[in-house]
């Protein structure tokens, strides 16, 4: 049964643009080959972080919606833990309530892009 | 000795704190759902410490404190928000 997830990592600021594309990209991949369907990307990039996580004060944000399997689940967050350029990650499985709030928020983006 | 008494003159009634009734503002508002990804509105529910704040002051119902200390706690996990610290001084 597919459900929907969101995920969200922080990678260390000291990789350089290439770097970062190429570990988003790893991911994306990986999802994309155990048949997940990504619903959205959000690049957050550099942001400040709230306390520092292993001595650094930054970090780029990155968010990932998609439908996937319950079961590819445990393997991505097994390969988060193994790559030590993602410094934190968290997944989330959404509910009802989030996924319509989600989607709200993509319509008020793509209405905002529109008049814009 | 009594006569003093009455000489206290209050310059103001003592402001005896009328008691306004607390709502659910989820209830009210009919939001659902509560977006740990973004701050400010999460910086409404946490005092200058950076702690949660109790229903009884924020007057939220159970279910949606349990969602809102939820979102509070996945905020801090991305740092997005901080454990401890001044935050709003």
């Amino acid at each position: 049964m597919l459900n929907q997830y969101e995920t969200v990592f922080i990678m260390t600021p000291v990789l350089s643009e290439e770097q970062m594309k190429e570990t988003v990209k790893k991911f994306k991949d990986y999802l994309i080959k155990e048949g997940a369907e990504i619903v959205l990307e959000d690049n957050w990039a550099m942001r400040k972080l709230a306390y520092p996580i292993q001595k650094k004060s930054t970090g780029f944000y990155f968010l990932i919606e998609y439908k996937a399997e319950g079961s590819i689940i445990r393997e991505l967050e097994v390969a988060f833990k193994r790559d030590e350029r993602i410094m934190r990650f968290l997944t989330v499985k959404l509910d009802k309530h989030a996924i319509a709030y989600n989607e709200k928020k993509r319509r008020l983006a793509k209405e905002k892009k529109a008049e814009a | 000795m009594a006569q003093s008494n009455s000489d206290i003159k209050y310059l103001t009634p003592i402001a005896v704190d009328t008691k306004k009734k607390k709502y659910c503002r989820f209830k009210k508002s009919r939001i659902k759902y509560i977006d740990y990804k973004d701050p400010n509105f999460l910086m409404k529910f946490v005092n200058e410490q950076g702690r949660i704040l109790p229903r009884r002051i924020t007057g939220t119902s159970t279910k949606y404190q349990k969602k809102v200390a939820q979102a509070i706690k996945r905020a801090r996990h991305l740092a997005i928000m901080p454990y401890v610290g001044d935050l709003l001084k």
